[in-house]
This record gives structure tokens, sequence and C-alpha cells, in this order.
């Protein structure tokens, strides 16, 4: 617990209109004066009258991230009864997702589930009739936050954490060891070992910190699925959807081939596409897997893309196919527009509920279109993902922040030849906030590691 | 026959460690209280290894001095030998250590005890605690003697059903063959107390003639003596050392041990009781670490004026003949003679989450314990429970609130909170690891943390406590010197810091400043601080530590304060956790098991989440209003 300043989105992530960051706490006013900089120049943040309004720019190290409206209540007039700063912004997904960050990095901590309402209350905030509430809704986000941080963790992911913390708690209780038992071990001159072990460690840390902002970290986004007979085009589509924009295409080794999937950002909009796999293999494998395969990811998905190969007649196959996705949000995209159109778009119209758009995916024609249609289904709020799996991952992304710093900080104490005990202060910070990623507390891991490993005693 | 003997205001079952410091601050608070020990001449009996302190022990011990109590004091009138472990590493694990002579130490305490106004120390077995309404008033002995009391303190150790066992040989005696508590565990059971059952085992004792100390390595004392009590200066205690022997074993000991392994009760299944992890015998050394070819083994002087030395990080529990091999197979040791046998001992103990943090017994009150008993190992672990729980029966007979110590205001208060929060299921030792503040908790800086609450509980003198002031007031002084003196890149100042190795000014800087620096110290620096008053070396220390690991400090004394804001959020006695809807059935039971006093207690309680935590805060604020 760095700080008690926390900061979310406040607002729904599915509704661009305008977003709010909201900062609770008592960093909030210093923290915007660090990343906000007033139209009027001689404005000073932390000075300006409670319950105004400012307009600026949200600047990470001289980068204008957005134009935004900053609104600085002062406490105890607030929600929270605390320093409450509001950012508005008009940036869409993710250029909110970037300020919250920054705010995050200049030391704010993402909220808990229900955590503004909560401090509400105990400031003395809202009414004790509200309480009940409160509690409902804490536990019951909690449970869900919980859940999903653990499901949502890829299960690479998952076992690199666990191998970093286990190298880490493994120095450490060579470092304890020899501090309860100086006649049995030995840590003089450690330093250099243990950077040697730190510096493997603090790269990986970097590594998952990068891929956590591309959202390689948690499976999150509208849960889409490709479906479609083989050789209709969703592999070819898929790869132009993934290749032009600052797609994220995750294969993670260990990860079997069946729960491959992939995160894509569409202007900004989430998507993952659940069962690549399945789509890419399809061009080996034949008839059969059409069906099937679509009928599990279909149950799954939020959105279906339903790709036609448009230079043929539907047939019995494209209507099974129909049938299963009857009822969920789909776009249809007739492929292979660049070929002569065979198809009659009016049957697709009846069954389906969507929008039809002719593409080519080989000449990459059409696709402005469907993406038009893309956002305006989202933006309209017919697609929705839970942003509290996003949020999770903010959480985990902080926590991987900390694990870093406080190894930055081991080597700090190394180079100034600080003693050797100082070394496992930081590392069981940083331990410990691995820990908070895959949901696994402290409790007695240190202690059952000395004991496991070495061999103390009179 | 039953009959009534006599009245007290506190009785304290058992005179080991936790027992004498748990009478001593009784009576010293002026409360008539009674001792019962299994033998007058087992006062504070060091059945185990013969020394006081080390690593976060030693901290323990400065406490109970800072508080107080008397383990400082006695061992620095009784100790032959004398070291600071970890000198090279930082403050916070700078632990000090003495060999006892154990004699010396069970009689110095003694005549402490027996020389306590309000204390009588009395032999007899107490069988029965009595209770009226879940309240104690006395207890009963085994001759029939009825002692009533307002309050009663169990101390008693190892003794509850000891069954001691080496190789197929087991006895239902108490360490050294003193008589077990045979009776006791039955009235406990019978209020409804929950019993678990430990093991801990010690190595032989030998004749130290039979010893051939020219092919080990000698272990001397340090030149520099550091008192544990803060009542003495090093003068004061000086005196000729002893020396130790280091040794090792080898592949031929660990073959013996690894033949015979089906004779050793522990394998064989003859013992129940859980054991320590930290203090292994050799043959779960052997067994639990098969990489190892050699382990030390450290040669101990029992006493001054006894040949007995006791053979550290051997203890066993093989028979007598497989004993005999091993010790013989380790260099110096080969014609060893055994004076006692090593053995495992067996023993009841409490399950401690049953106690409030003050140790008083949730459901009987009154009813207070301390020590082995519950659930710990180690003397020091014994003396600073029963320190508490003295304290608290008094508080308690007095009508105050019970000094509860947090864990950030000692490794006391570390180790309690553990007990009664964490349900331990070997015996509970104290390490440094424990100790989240740990840099704010320095054995260094125990009185400057303690002993005020030892001034007002009543167990600190005035003149303690008014040169604990002043030397408050010189450490601040100091430091805000160091602080605001500048100094300039003066020839005097730029050689001195040549000569350390340190980068030259280039600006003026303050003294403190200087004293960061990782080549340089508060002495260092002492010819180019023109305006240096001369000082206490206690203080120079601390103006030296506070200075030099400020940073560090800092970010402690942080983490402290956010802990302090749960801690001090208490959660009233008669809570119904049932009835608090949005709890997960998990916490509803660990809370109901554990009963925290406060919001921090119950975070630390294993299987009660975060969002539980939210819960209940707000369920607090919605009583509070």
């Amino acid at each position: 617990m760095k700080t008690d300043t926390i900061a979310a989105i406040a607002t729904a992530m599915t509704n661009s209109g305008i977003g709010i960051i909201r900062i609770s706490g008592e960093r909030a006013i210093p923290i915007i004066k660090e990343i906000f900089r007033p139209r009027n120049a001689k404005k000073d943040m932390e000075m300006v009258e409670s319950y105004t309004a400012h307009y600026g720019f949200i600047e990470d190290q001289g980068e204008v991230i957005d134009e935004c409206i900053v609104l600085v209540m002062r406490a105890p007039a607030t929600y929270t009864k605390e320093d409450v700063v509001e950012i508005d912004s008009h940036g869409g997904v993710i250029v909110m997702r970037k300020i919250l960050e920054l705010v995050l990095r200049h030391g704010a901590r993402p909220a808990e589930p229900g955590e503004f309402t909560k401090r509400a209350f105990l400031n003395g905030r809202i009414d004790l009739s509200q309480a009940e509430a409160v509690m409902d809704l804490i536990s019951a986000k909690n449970e869900f936050a919980m859940e999903s941080s653990l499901k949502q963790l890829r299960g690479s992911v998952k076992k690199k954490i666990e191998k970093l913390r286990k190298d880490i708690i493994h120095q450490v209780a060579f470092i304890e060891s020899a501090l309860d038992d100086p006649e049995h071990y030995s840590v003089d001159g450690y330093g250099e070992e243990l950077l040697k072990v730190l510096r493997p460690v603090e790269k990986e840390v970097s590594r998952l910190i990068e891929s956590s902002s591309d959202g390689k970290i948690l499976k999150e986004g509208i849960k889409t699925a490709i479906v479609g007979k083989p050789n209709a085009g969703k592999s070819s589509l898929l790869n132009v959807m993934v290749g032009e924009e600052r797609a994220i295409v995750t294969e993670i080794a260990g990860t079997t081939r069946d729960t491959l999937e992939e995160s894509i950002y569409i202007h900004g909009i989430p998507l993952q596409i659940i069962d690549t796999a399945g789509i890419r293999d399809t061009e080996d494998i034949v008839e059969k897997i059409g069906v099937n395969k679509a009928k599990d990811a279909v149950d799954e998905a939020d959105l279906v893309l339903y790709v036609i190969d448009g230079s043929k007649e539907l047939d019995e196959n494209d209507r099974e196919i129909m049938e299963l996705v009857q009822g969920k949000k789909v776009i249809t995209l007739l492929n292979k527009s660049d070929l002569e159109k065979q198809i009659l778009t009016s049957e697709i119209e009846q069954k389906l509920n969507g929008p039809v758009i002719s593409i080519s995916a080989k000449e990459e024609t059409g696709i402005d279109e469907f993406y038009d249609a893309l956002k305006e289904m989202f933006f309209e709020g017919q697609l929705e993902f839970n942003d509290e799996i996003y949020i999770t991952n903010m959480r985990h992304k902080t926590a991987l922040m900390n694990a870093k710093e406080s190894l930055e900080q081991v080597v700090i104490s190394i180079e100034n030849q600080m003693p050797e005990d100082f070394y496992s202060i930081d590392l069981m910070n940083a331990y410990e906030e691995l820990g908070f990623i895959i949901g696994e507390s402290l409790e007695e891991d240190l202690v059952n590691e000395i004991f496991r490993e070495f061999c103390m005693g009179k | 026959m039953a009959y009534f003997e006599d009245t007290y205001d506190i009785v304290v079952v058992g005179a080991g460690h936790a027992g004498c410091e748990a009478s001593l601050a009784c009576a010293r608070l002026g409360f008539e209280t009674i001792c019962f020990t299994v033998s007058m001449d087992s006062v504070a009996l060091m059945p185990c290894n013969p020394n006081i302190g080390g690593s976060s022990k030693g901290h323990l011990v400065k406490e109970i001095d800072a508080l107080g109590g008397e383990m400082g004091k006695n061992i620095d009138k009784t100790y032959i030998q004398s070291k600071m472990l970890n000198e090279s590493k930082g403050p916070a694990v700078h632990s000090l250590r003495a060999q006892a002579d154990k004699q010396e130490y069970t009689r110095e305490m003694r005549k402490t005890m027996e020389n306590t106004e309000h204390l009588t120390l009395k032999q007899a077995e107490v069988v029965e605690i009595l209770t009226e309404d879940g309240k104690v008033t006395g207890v009963k002995t085994f001759s029939g003697a009825t002692y009533h009391a307002k309050a009663v303190i169990l101390c008693t150790g190892t003794y509850l059903k000891a069954r001691c066992i080496y190789g197929d040989v087991s006895n239902y005696t108490g360490p050294n063959g003193l008589s077990a508590a045979n009776h006791l565990t039955d009235s406990l059971k019978a209020l409804g107390i929950e019993m678990y059952r430990f093991k801990t085992g010690t190595p032989a004792r030998v004749d130290k003639r039979s010893i051939d100390f020219s092919v080990m390595e000698e272990q001397k004392g340090d030149e520099k003596i550091v008192p544990f009590s803060f009542t003495n200066r090093p003068e004061d205690i000086k005196r000729e050392q002893i020396s130790c022997w280091l040794t090792y074993t080898n592949e031929r000991t660990h073959e013996i041990i690894r033949n015979n392994i089906d004779r050793s009760p522990l394998y064989s299944g003859m013992i129940e009781g859980t054991g320590p992890r930290y203090c292994p015998s050799v043959e779960d050394k052997i067994m639990k670490f098969p990489d190892k070819n050699r382990h030390q083994v450290f040669i101990e002087p029992e006493g001054e004026y006894t040949n007995e030395m006791y053979v550290g990080g051997m203890s066993s529990s093989m028979p007598e003949d497989v004993q005999y091999e091993m010790y013989r197979s380790v260099r110096g040791m080969e014609n060893v003679k055994i004076t006692r046998n090593a053995y495992a001992i067996e023993y009841d103990c409490i399950n401690a989450t049953q106690l409030k943090p003050s140790l008083e017994f949730k459901q009987i009150e009154g009813l207070f314990s301390g020590g082995q008993f519950n659930g710990s190992s180690g003397y020091e672990e014994a003396a600073a429970q029963g320190l508490m729980a003295g304290i608290n029966a008094v508080r308690k007979l007095q009508g105050k609130d019970p000094v509860i110590l947090e864990r950030s205001d000692g490794y006391i208060g570390v180790l309690i909170d553990d007990l009664v929060t964490k349900e331990t299921h070997e015996p509970y030792r104290m390490m440094t690891s424990r100790a989240e503040y740990r840099l704010l908790l320095r054995q260094d800086n125990a009185d400057l943390r303690l002993t005020e609450i030892g001034y007002e509980i009543g167990l600190i003198e005035q003149e303690r406590y008014d040169y604990l002031n002043w030397k408050k007031e010189a450490i601040q002084k100091e430091q805000e010197r160091l602080e605001t003196t500048h100094i300039g890149g003066k020839k005097e100042v730029q050689e001195l810091l040549e000569s350390y190795g340190s980068t030259p000014l280039k600006t003026a800087v303050s003294l403190a400043e200087l004293i960061r620096r990782p080549e340089l110290s508060y002495e260092a620096i002492a010819p180019i601080d023109y305006e240096r008053e001369p000082l206490s070396e206690d203080v120079i220390e601390q103006v030296n530590i506070n200075i030099k690991y400020d940073g560090y400090i800092k970010r402690q004394l942080h983490q402290v304060e956010q802990f302090k804001k749960l801690e001090s959020k208490k959660i009233p006695e008669d809570i119904v956790y049932e009835s608090i809807h949005n709890l997960r059935k998990e916490a509803i039971q660990k809370l109901n098991a554990i009963r925290p006093v406060s919001i921090g207690q119950a975070k630390r309680i294993s299987g009660v989440s975060p969002s539980d935590i939210s819960v209940l805060l707000i369920y607090l604020e919605q009583l509070r209003r």
C-alpha cells in the first residue's frame, strides 16, 4: 500500500462521448499539477479554488495525450470527503486508459471495486440507509473481480509470475536464514550474486509490464467469434484485422492451440477473438470442423463475425451456421467481393439481425465499412464488455510496476553497499506485489521456504 | 483430602522463564502472588541450550528489559561469554547472545524471586483450575489444597503430560528427569480448552575431559561487551569469558544415522507430537538435507564449575548405543563420554488462538497463560509472554485496559499477535523475518520504544525514566545539529573524504549528508565536525543509525502509519458475524474462531479476504452512527 490516493475511470467504457477519470485522496491535486498543463500557463493547480473547472492538456513528459477539462474539488465538500479531481476527456477508450495509467504512475493506485462509494460512506458522506447497498456492491464486485482476475489471467502469465516469485523468495529465504543463523550461513559479498539473479527477474517483470499495456496479460475485450464455412476467408479476414492495426498477436508457448486467443484493437475497441486456432486450422481440416467448432465459439461470443464466400451460393452448411448464430449480435461479411457475386443477401438479412457488408479480404476493400459498422454497434451500446476486467488488468500492471520499483531499490541498496538485510525488505515487497496478481498473499511463505530450503538449527 | 489453604491475588503455575517473569511482574506491581513449581531447585531452569538471546531472541530479551522484566538483568549477572551476532549486517539484525552458566542463572533468578516482596514460591503440582460462572477462582494442588485467586497464569512449559523419548526408551517425565504434571490437562480439557501435543528435543551433554579441543575451532566471545539490560554499563559486567568450540559432522556420522533411522522414534511413528522445523534433530537434518555433507557442531560449556558440555547441533532421539556411535564419529569427540543422553520430549500445550492479545483466555475470565504452554518455543519467547501475561493479569485486577504491544512496537508484539491470530502447528520460534518493521524494532532502541510503556505500567523506576527522557532529547538535538550544520570543501574536509575513498565536495553539504555516505559514519567525520560535544555511546549509536538509514526508516514509518490505521479500528467483543450477511461463510467461521480485536488483526487471519474487510469496515461504521 504505497499510497492512499485512488483513481479509476468513472464512466462505462462502452460510451465514448465523454469519459471521466476520477481521483480521490490527498495526492489527487498534486498529481493533477504534475500531469496537467492548464491553457492559462500562470495557473497553479494547487492553488485553484474548490469546484472550479480548468481547460488544458494532459501531458506525459511533454507529449500531449489529450485536451480536456479538469474539475478540482477540495475536501471535505466532495463525494468521498477527500480531495477529488475529475478529468473529462473525449478521447475514447485508449486515451482514457493512457490518462489513467499516467495518474497511477504519479502515485495513485487503482480503486478497488466500489471503493469511491466505500470511502464516501466511511467518511460520513452517504446515508446509513445506503450502507447495505454499499456492502452488496462491494461483495458482489469483489467476487467478480477476484474471480475474473484469476480466470482472465493467462495460464502462461500465471506460471511466469509463480516462477519469478519462487526465484525471489528463494533469495530472501537464503538471506534470512543467514541472518537467523549466522553461524551456519554466510551472506558476505552476496550482493554480486544476487544481482545476477535479479537482472533476469527484473527483465521479465519489465516484459510483463510492456505486455500488460497490450492486453496480453488478461484476456480482455469483446469476445468475438469468426465463423463461416471452410475457405470462406476467415483466416484472411483475421490477418487483415491483425495486420492493419497495432494489433497484438499472442501465441504464448505452452498454451495449447485449442485455447489460442488473440486480442485486437479496432479503432480502440478491444476484441478478443475466440478460437483463432480453429480458424487457422480449417484450411487443412475438412468440412466437419466448420460447424462443430463454430458452435462452441458462438456460445461463448458477445459478437459474431460471420464470413461468407460471396462468390458462391448459400448451401446447407451456411443455413446451419445461420441458425447457430441467430439471436447473437452478428456482422455478416460477404467476402471475395473481388469475384463475381452469386449470393442473395435477402435471405441473410431476413434471418440475421445485423449489418451485411461486402468485403474483400484479399484486396482489403470494404474493411472500413466493416469497421464503421463495428464502431457504430459499440458506441451505441449494443456491444459491451466488462470493464472490471480492464480494471483488473490495471491493478496487475500497477502491481508489476511496484514490483519493478522494489527490485530497482534492491539494486540501489547493493550498489550503495547497504548491509544484506536491507535487500530482503524490498525483495519481499516485490514478492508481495507479484502475489497480488495471482491472488496469493504472503502468509507463511517465507518461513516455510526458509525451513524447506535451509537447514537451520541448534 | 480437600482443604482450604490460602488466598492470593494471583496464582502463577510454573516457575520457568515465563512463570518467573509473570510472578515478578505481579509481585512488583504490589499484588500478592504465589508461584507454583514442581521443584524449588528448578526455578528458571535451562533444560536445553546454555545460552540466552541470539537472532531475534536477543531482541526479545532487550524488550523484556526495557519493559522492566528480569531476564536481561539475570543473564548479565550470569553470562560466561557474550557475542553480538550479525555485526557486519544492518543494525536491525544485530543480535546479542550470551552463554549462561546454567546453575548460576537458576540460582540468581531464584534469589530474586525469593527476595521479592509480595511473592511466594512454593513446590506443589497444580492439578485443577477452579472456576465459577466462566470466571477463574483459584487452583487446587495434588495434595488437595485450594488456593483462591482472582487471576491465574498458566506457565507450565513442557511439563504437561511430558514424555521423554530416545530410541525405544520412553519415560513420563518432564525435562531433566523432573516430574511431569500429569493431571492439569484433564482439568483444562474439562473447561473446554483445546489442547495440542508438541514435541521438541535436546542433544546429549558430554564430559569436557573426553573431548579433544585441539582439533576444533575456538569460538571466543567479543572484546566489547554489550549488556542485555539497559541498566548495566559494559564496564559493570565485564568478566573473564569462556570459549565455545566448533567441529563438524561427517559422512561417517551421516551413514550411522541413515543405517539406524528405523530405530529413531521420530521415524518409527512412536513420537506423535509436532516438532519444530527450525531446530531439527540431527537425524532430521541428515534425512531432509541429504546434499549437505557436513553440519556444524558447537560444543558449549554448561557452566563455569561443571565439566558438562552441550553438543549444539546434534539434538537427537536415537537409542543410546546409536548416540554413542554418532557422537564418537565427530572429529575431536572420538572418545567422548556422554553424561546425559539426548532425548525428544512431547508435551501438551494449547491452541493459542483461544487467547486474547492480552493472553487471557477468551472463554475463561481471569485465566491467563504464557510460554511454551502457548505453543511457542525458547526461553526468550516464554519470558516475553510471561511478562505480558503478568502485566495484563494485574491490569485486569486494577480494572485497567490491557497492555497490548502492536507489531510495530516490538518483537513481543509480533510474537503474541502471531500466536493468537495464526494457528501454529509447530512450536513457534521468533525470527527477524517475522517482524515486518524490523528496521524500527532494533535491539539497540528497545528502551526508546518501550521503557515509557514500562514506566506507565509501574515496572520502571523514576530514575530510569528520567534518563530515557534525557537520552531522547540528546538524540534529537544532536540529529538536528547535524542536519543543519553545513560544511564546505575546505582542504581539511577534502583530505578527510579522500582518506575514506569518498567523493570530494563541490558545494556545501550538511554533516548529516556526509554521515549518510556508505563509507562514512558519525565517528568518521569527527575531525571535521568542529562544534561536536562529547556524547554518551548510546546516544551516538542512535544518532548514527537514524541518520545513516534515514530513507529506509522513513519508509517503514510510513508503512507503520498505514498499519496503525487499521489496528486502531476496534471490533466490539459482542459482534455477531452471522448477522453481517455480506461476509463470506469461510470468513464468518474464521472470524468466529479468532474473534479479532481490531480490523488490523482480522486482516491477518488467513481466509479473510479484502472484501470481507471492506464489509466489516462498513458494518462498524454503521454501528458507530
